[in-house]
């Protein structure tokens, strides 16, 4: 397949080939979409991680002494509606997934570009809006709006944040239209189902759970509104509303949102761990369908989080066994990595570093989350630091952490530039030690008995706070570092040329950075996904800076 | 270290003793098999470095597959098993405990023992007793964590939710609300104080004061006006509430409701939802009338109609009905 690389030079690409801010705000190219989807996630990333840093400074000491409560509880709970609405749930299917599933499938761009462009649109509104609220005072709710608090009794900005929410959630659901629709209708001659990269067989099953989930925290959301501005009893008790209606709704779509921000770096990962292992994966169809499996079963979980909340005792039976059984995809991933690095050819580079560290932290956020699938335990460490542990370690172990691995293994395919290798390894290093430094000691913490946003708290759970926020701080350097070193390697970085990896996948045989119509003429796939059998090593030096 | 750096809770119950089991258990296991992977991934990194190693494609192994889909089932499988046994009987109270009420409000717990003495944000309770809480929210969501028994339990506003435990060491141990419920969530706090029953006694006998909660709930069975229709013959306008509590009541629609805490709330506060059979739904709702604290000593007093050493019939002095039409709604 070797043969299939056909541009050596290419003059003439995505981003030269129209200038001015019109082009970018008017334009329906895909990749173009994806850079704009990345300047903005980018940024809400920054600002949730402020409000991230905010919390743990607060933590530090047991009193309550740098923010005042109604601050802090503010500030937990817009780190909480910035990072999972604003940044985890777009994170790779609208950068990476944009820029890269019609490229991989062969296909010139999604289906419907303009509808593309309209996504983004969306996101910018739901984004500002949330913004607008956080300036006119935040909503102290925490990102799970539970009433009848949320309803009735705060007093803060509850109905800006969850419009923004409510629009950003329109957004998710075209680029999931977009998605599914592509993949069915445009892949190129040749590329077959099961011929079809898993970074797309993972896009494709969050397009589903976007699809199918979305528009149920839409409705919830309608449906709080409702109530707190009209006084429609619905969840308040007082008005003849029932509270647990609540939760049901808000987790059978905010449960399944969960797999909508893992599944997309499962699909990272599998292309990272074959490229630098230098082999084919491990068990293709069963990692295939294992997504597929994850985003079926994920519909049927929700009430795993109601533990506690009064509901029936036999419901939470049904709930605590069905979780059981998602463990078992989730486990057949880890282990075909794994498997796949055995008898291959391994090179550490940055995104290869990223990936070993999201499976490991995956397996610790996993067997975690079987804690909490076990009812007798969850009784006590629900709403502990546990859970918070536990969410964190799939979160941004999981999900940032093969942000992280995507954003650096397609880097050269985005820009044609290379990142600078040591500090990409340095980076990685740096957010792995830092990121179990913060959370690990809270899986202790919460076992102890330390309730979540808690502003205050006893002082025997001091030292390991102090633990998480000094984590923090080295999580927080790891996560400057390639912000610094991206945008320096966009002027210094040496040129990638096409396919700096060697990697399969057809957005590797057309030019870096790839041309506005990604493919010269439509590529015909005649070879499995993963055949590295075919490929030569990578080079051993990065290619030479030709200015 | 030790006290002022905890790496493990006080277990203060039998049941904390076994959640602890269960936990070690599940960290043995689940920590062998992450271990496992760690190891794997460092030593294929480093036994097949691309400097020693060219790689052999290998297209995968279904019998692999299935055995690590089916061994990884049969240990959640027994997680599973055993997490339900200690969740099954967490969630079924022994029938002779000794009952709590407390009613969570922004912020603060407040508890009240059946003999009428109440605490704020302290709880007093004696050793080797099985203890029941009954517990209902004044306004938002709360939840009654105490991690020293490894039990939690959600307070939600408009019915009641039940949890147990029964202490067996003495000492403070935390109470906290893990149910965010807005600004001094982390300040609703308060202690258990588990003592030696004799302690216990002593205790109980300095703070006794107004009268046990079902005497409590008699004379404002008699002050709202309660007595006058629900009268303890047939001739009343509503039921003859003896020996009500705890049996299955048939209602008007044809249903039947068993007779329980959350039912003889609702039938306060929202008398018209479930109507016994053979009377007309002419009750007004109390609502915004009596406070929780209030529902609880009615339906002590209720509940005290149905045991067998059950204090003699209330007299049937006219009280002043309540005035339907002026039921504040809040």
């Amino acid at each position: 397949m070797a043969s299939a690389v056909h541009n050596v030079v290419e003059t003439k690409n995505y981003l030269n080939s129209d200038f001015g801010i019109k082009s970018w705000l008017l334009t329906t190219d895909h990749k173009r979409i994806g850079l704009l989807y990345l300047v903005s996630i980018t940024t809400m990333f920054f600002v949730g991680g402020f409000f991230a840093m905010l919390i743990r400074l607060e933590l530090l000491t047991p009193a309550g002494d740098l923010l005042q409560s109604d601050t802090y509880n503010k500030m937990f709970t817009m780190h909480g509606i910035v990072m999972v609405f604003l940044f985890l749930i777009p994170s790779i299917p609208a950068v990476l997934g944009n820029f890269l599933v019609p490229m991989m499938i062969g296909a010139k761009d999604l289906a419907f570009p303009k509808i593309n462009l309209l996504s983004w649109y969306l996101y910018m509104i739901g984004a500002l809006l949330v913004i607008y609220s956080i300036v006119t005072g935040s909503a102290d709710t925490g990102w799970t709006f539970y009433t009848p608090f949320s309803t009735q009794y705060s007093n803060s900005a509850v109905i800006t944040a969850a419009l923004g929410v409510f629009v950003s959630g329109f957004s998710s659901i075209l680029t999931g239209l977009n998605f599914v629709v592509t993949m069915h209708r445009m892949r190129a001659p040749g590329m077959t189902w099961s011929r079809m990269p898993l970074f797309c067989w993972s896009n494709y099953a969050t397009a589903l759970i976007q699809l199918l989930g979305t528009p149920v925290i839409a409705i919830t959301i309608m449906l709080v509104a409702l109530e707190r501005l009209f006084n429609i009893g619905i969840f308040n008790p007082q008005l003849g509303g029932d509270p647990l209606l609540f939760q049901h709704l808000f987790w059978f779509y905010s449960h399944p949102a969960v797999y909508i921000m893992i599944l997309p770096s499962m699909g990272v990962i599998s292309e990272v761990v074959t490229c630098f292992s230098r082999k084919r994966i491990f068990g293709y169809s069963f990692v295939a369908l294992a997504s597929i499996a994850i985003a079926v079963l994920g519909f049927l979980v929700w009430a795993h989080h109601m533990f506690v909340a009064g509901m029936s005792v036999y419901a939470s039976l049904i709930f605590s066994f069905l979780t059981f059984l998602v463990g078992v995809p989730s486990a057949i991933k880890t282990f075909n990595w794994t498997a796949t690095m055995y008898k291959g050819s391994v090179y550490l580079h940055t995104p290869m570093l990223y990936a070993m560290g999201f499976i490991g932290l995956f397996a610790i956020g996993g067997v975690t989350g079987l804690f909490l699938a076990t009812l007798g335990i969850d009784v006590h460490v629900h709403d502990t630091y546990f859970v918070v542990a536990h969410f964190h370690y799939i979160m941004v172990g999981g999900a940032v952490l093969g942000y992280m691995a995507g954003i650096h293994f397609w880097w050269p395919k985005i820009t044609g530039k290379m990142y600078p290798e040591t500090w990409g390894r340095i980076a990685a290093g740096t957010i792995f030690l830092g990121f179990n430094l913060t959370f690990f000691p809270q899986f202790i913490v919460g076992y102890v008995g330390m309730p979540r946003r808690y502003h205050s708290y006893v002082p025997e759970f001091q030292i390991l706070n102090v633990f998480s926020t000094a984590g923090a701080s080295i999580l927080a350097v790891g996560y400057i570092l390639p912000l610094i070193y991206l945008f320096w390697s966009l002027r210094y970085g040496n040129d990638a040329g096409p396919n700096p990896y060697n990697a399969t996948g057809l957005e590797w045989t057309t030019a870096s950075p790839p041309p506005k119509e990604n493919f010269h003429e439509t590529p015909v796939v005649t070879w499995e996904a993963y055949d590295y059998e075919h490929m030569p090593p990578i080079p051993e030096e990065e290619p030479v800076v030709h200015r | 270290m030790g006290e002022n750096f905890p790496l493990w809770p006080t277990a203060a119950s039998a049941g904390a003793q076994n959640v602890d089991a269960l936990f070690i258990y599940l960290i043995a296991v689940t920590g062998g098999v992450t271990l496992l992977v760690f190891l794997l991934i460092f030593i294929f990194a480093m036994k097949y470095r691309h400097t020693k190693a060219k790689a052999v494609q290998i297209e995968g192994s279904v019998p692999l597959e299935i055995t690590w889909s089916l061994i990884p089932l049969g240990i959640f499988m027994t997680f599973f098993v055993w997490g339900a046994a200690i969740y099954f009987a967490q969630a079924t109270p022994p029938k002779d405990a000794m009952e709590i009420f407390v009613v969570g409000k922004q912020w603060m717990w407040k508890m009240q023992h059946s003999d009428g003495v109440r605490e704020i944000n302290q709880l007093h309770v004696p050793t080797d007793r099985d203890i029941r809480l009954t517990m209902i929210s004044q306004d938002v969501i709360h939840s009654f964590f105490l991690p020293a028994f490894r039990i939690k339990q959600d307070v939600l506003p408009g019915r009641y939710t039940t949890t147990w435990f029964r202490a067996n060491r003495p000492g403070r141990y935390h109470i906290f609300c893990a149910e965010y419920c807005g600004t001094a969530h982390s300040g609703m706090i308060g202690e258990v104080v588990v003592m030696e029953p004799a302690a216990y006694e002593a205790w109980l006998q300095g703070g006794r004061g107004e009268g046990s909660m079902a005497s409590v709930g008699q004379k404002m069975f008699q002050e709202l006006g309660c007595s006058t229709c629900h009268r303890f013959d047939a001739q009343g306008r509503g039921p003859n509430l003896q020996g009500v509590y705890g049996r299955q009541q048939l209602l008007d629609d044809g249903r039947s409701v068993l007779a329980d805490d959350n039912y003889i709330r609702e039938s306060i506060v929202n008398p018209g939802a479930k109507v016994v059979a053979g009377f007309k739904p002419i009750m007004p709702t109390f609502q915004g009338i009596v406070s929780e604290e209030q529902v609880l000593a009615l339906i002590s007093y209720v509940k005290s109609l149905s045991t067998p050493a059950q204090t003699e019939p209330a007299s049937n002095r006219p009280a002043v009905p309540p005035q339907a039409g002026a039921t504040k709604v809040q």
